[in-house]
């Protein structure tokens, strides 16, 4: 059974955007700081460290997840993605970004890595949701610059365009 | 905003866990989900000396569906559930208040058991278990017990669990032929702990209501051969009971006044629903 001192740091190993990953965290480190400091991350938002605002959600094993509420030694073994996992290795943003550029759903920036993480989970359980269900979603995060409605629509637009791909195969 | 130091434990089974809340009792604190316990410990209102990760424990990620009752392990997410096939069929109440409880993003890791175990009056599963009578199921290193609902939850964030005991299972008992289900909750902004929790359960001669959010812990009251013309009667005298007081979230008069209004409006919803 694996223990940790408290004082002592831990070596901590998980998969990365799909790459394994190896640094140091005492116990009591969060994940948001470890993904920031320890591995330079900046695409982790540190916003509220109580669960509410949304900004740190990253995936673990899949699942959205905030990583201000996740010890760094939790992930431990796991599976851990952030905004960077999105775009290509060139560089080339992925449909949901593109989508979020065209119709200005955002501003700042700071709540967005956040947003399309959970908006990403979102869509892979929920292939066709209404617009109710993404404002519902979207509860989960604080955007203090934008009302929303511009995510509400890139949201939309991609289920839309991802439908009309599954729709013709020939075209895919 | 940072934790104080711990140590942190990751058991490899049901057993280990056990083991280390015997040896380390009240230093000792369990984690899940951690979406309760986090944010107390990132506030310090909570310093455990050890931290007893329980998360991976496979063996505690079950729903199961048994003769009068569905029972949820320890490491289930609120989403797990959410997605169980047939909920609504097997339990109304669940099935209405499951997508109030926080969020699309915090139900992922939020366990069912967690949201029992850490009892805040204004958390929605611990009304439901109130309300539909379930119980908890307690073990530690030398026995099992199982609590009622209405003995376990003793006050604000407090509960009969000894410090070497680790709920391992909640049981919700499932849907009563021929009773009718109503959940309906004010707060801020969705997912947000409610200000107000109504749960209703109405049979052809039974009423329950249960009201989370205002006192210290979720109050349930029966009322039988209830009239419509007695029905806002018995709920003033709830509204008034539950000894509300203001905050920042509401005043004392707005928080009776959504006892009476939502409480009408759930028992008139679940009578509806009966079939």
């Amino acid at each position: 059974m694996p223990q940790l001192n408290s004082d002592g740091r831990r070596s901590v190993s998980f998969i990365l955007n799909g790459k394994p990953v190896t640094a140091y965290a005492e116990p009591r480190m969060l994940l948001t700081d470890f993904l920031r400091q320890e591995l330079g991350l900046t695409e982790i938002r540190v916003g509220c460290e109580h669960g509410v605002c949304g900004a740190c959600t990253i995936r673990m094993d899949g699942l959205p997840a905030r990583a201000c509420l996740t010890f760094a030694v939790q992930a431990d073994g796991h599976r851990i993605d952030t905004v960077a996992s999105l775009a290509d290795p060139e560089g080339t943003l992925n449909d949901l970004q593109l989508a979020f550029r065209r119709h200005h759903a955002l501003q700042c920036g700071y709540c967005t890595p956040g947003i399309l993480m959970s908006v990403t989970a979102f869509l892979e359980v929920n292939h066709n949701p209404n617009e109710e269900e993404v404002r519902d979603m979207l509860s989960g995060h604080l955007c203090r610059c934008t009302g929303y409605v511009g995510m509400v629509h890139a949201v939309l637009d991609v289920v839309k365009s991802r439908q009309k791909k599954v729709g013709s195969p020939a075209s895919v | 905003m940072k934790p104080s130091a711990f140590e942190y434990i990751r058991p490899g089974s049901l057993a280990e866990a056990l083991d280390c809340l015997k040896r380390h009792g009240e230093d000792a604190r369990i984690i899940a989900g951690g979406l309760s316990l986090v944010p107390e410990m990132n506030f310090r209102l909570v310093q455990p000396k050890v931290l007893v990760d329980i998360a991976d424990l496979k063996e505690l990620d079950t729903v199961r569906l048994d003769a009068d009752h569905i029972e949820v392990g320890a490491t289930a997410t609120q989403a797990r559930l959410l997605a169980w096939p047939d909920l609504a069929k097997v339990s109304p109440l669940l099935a209405l208040a499951l997508p109030h409880v926080g969020h699309f993003q915090t139900r992922s890791r939020g366990t069912v058991c967690g949201s029992i175990a850490n009892s805040d009056p204004s958390s929605e599963l611990p009304l439901c278990l109130a309300t539909l009578g379930g119980s908890v199921i307690l073990r530690s290193k030398a026995a099992s017990r199982e609590v009622a609902a209405a003995d376990f939850q003793l006050g604000l964030l407090q509960t009969a669990r000894k410090p070497d005991e680790l709920v391992v299972a909640v049981r919700f008992p499932i849907r009563q032929k021929g009773a009718g289900y109503s959940f309906h909750e004010m707060a801020r902004r969705k997912g947000d702990l409610a200000i107000c929790a109504v749960a209703a359960k109405v049979t052809e001669r039974a009423v329950r209501l249960g009201v989370g959010g205002i006192a210290d812990k979720p109050t349930v009251r029966d009322w039988n051969d209830l009239a419509d013309s007695g029905l806002d009667d018995k709920l003033n005298e709830l509204a008034w009971d539950l000894e509300a007081s203001d905050d920042i979230h509401g005043t004392a008069v707005y928080r009776r006044q959504l006892v009476r209004r939502l409480g009408r409006r759930a028992i008139l919803e679940a009578r509806e629903c009966r079939n």
